[in-house]
């Protein structure tokens, strides 16, 4: 599977998890899965399987690179 | 002067200077909002392993409207993603499109656009289209649902001023939606400037985040935006084709 771009391999984790150990908070990212919103109440039970693709973003400044 | 106000979605605002992203720290966006009184401020969604993990949000006060743009879209279909992942932040329905298939002038595609601007705005944001100044363009964002057009001045990060200034005054003239220049200004008589040709408001940011002293470039632009609006509202007077007009009566000279 994919995560922001990077190659990893599923290990079981739920998104909550996925999410703690980077180091945020759920409230402030969003998260995609397979280019569709995750809903928040999701994070605690989806296990992201081989081949999803998932994209974790939160607000940033700098628009205009 | 009564309250002078302006209309986006279903929120009103009485500052007529936005912030927009770019080169952000907290002292700019504190300038923005004390110096400037900055009501909106305009930030992009990002994979979170791209900068160190801080919150912005943390900086920007309760009562400021979160704008969150689309940058890194290059066509319709990344917009409305970024727009999607963006109202999942949780910071409402505000939305800038931002959408640059160039990466050298990074001017805004208005086909792309205007795509982007009618899927959104049917979804219920309220939608602020980033565009080249071009009359049709603007009133098929109009028609698409846009709730202001943000024709730009110069290329972004210029601070090269109204180099599209007679196209935005077709705009204001005939496009009957808030019209706030976007990208470019460099100097706050830039802006005022904009402003006494009838725009509704100002985006600014590296005029004010590569200026030397911040806290005061951003004075001056509210200043200048304040002016510009107020000259708006006075209507300026008449230039002369010819020639002069006296101002004093022309009667009663010593001889």
């Amino acid at each position: 599977m994919q995560i922001n771009g990077e190659q990893c391999t599923p290990d079981g984790k739920t998104v909550t998890e996925i999410i703690e150990e980077r180091d945020l908070k759920k409230e402030m990212v969003a998260v995609e899965l397979n280019e569709k919103i995750l809903p928040k109440e999701q994070y605690d039970t989806y296990v992201p399987q081989d081949n999803d693709v998932i994209e974790i973003v939160q607000f940033m400044g700098g628009g205009c690179y | 002067m009564e309250k002078d106000s302006f209309k986006l979605g279903n929120k009103e605002f009485t500052s007529r200077f936005i912030l927009g992203s770019g080169k952000y720290s907290v002292d700019l966006i504190k300038a923005a909002v004390n110096e400037a009184g900055a009501q909106i401020i305009t930030c992009s969604v990002r994979r979170t392993n791209t900068q160190k993990h801080e919150n912005i949000l943390e900086y920007i006060p309760d009562n400021v409207t979160l704008l969150p743009n689309t940058s890194g879209a290059r066509n319709a279909e990344e917009a409305v993603r970024i727009a999607h992942l963006a109202r999942e932040l949780g910071c409402g329905d505000f939305v800038k499109i931002e959408i640059m298939g160039d990466t050298k002038y990074l001017l805004p595609d208005n086909n792309e656009t205007i795509k982007a601007t009618e899927i959104l705005a049917k979804e219920g944001y309220t939608v602020l289209p980033y565009m080249y100044p071009d009359l049709y363009a603007a009133r098929a964002l109009r028609d698409a649902g846009a709730a202001a057009v943000m024709p730009l001045a110069s290329p972004i990060g210029s601070n090269r001023g109204l180099s599209t200034k007679e196209f935005i005054q077709i705009l204001i003239d005939e496009i009957d939606l808030p019209i706030i220049v976007d990208a470019g200004i460099g100097k706050p008589s830039e802006a005022a400037a904009a402003m006494e040709m009838g725009a509704t408001a100002i985006m600014s940011n590296t005029a004010i985040a590569t200026a030397e002293n911040i806290p005061l470039m951003a004075s001056a632009f509210a200043d200048a935006i304040s002016a510009g609006r107020k000259a708006y509202l006075a209507g300026c007077g008449r230039v002369l084709e010819r020639g002069a007009e006296a101002s004093d009566p022309l009667l009663g000279f010593l001889r």
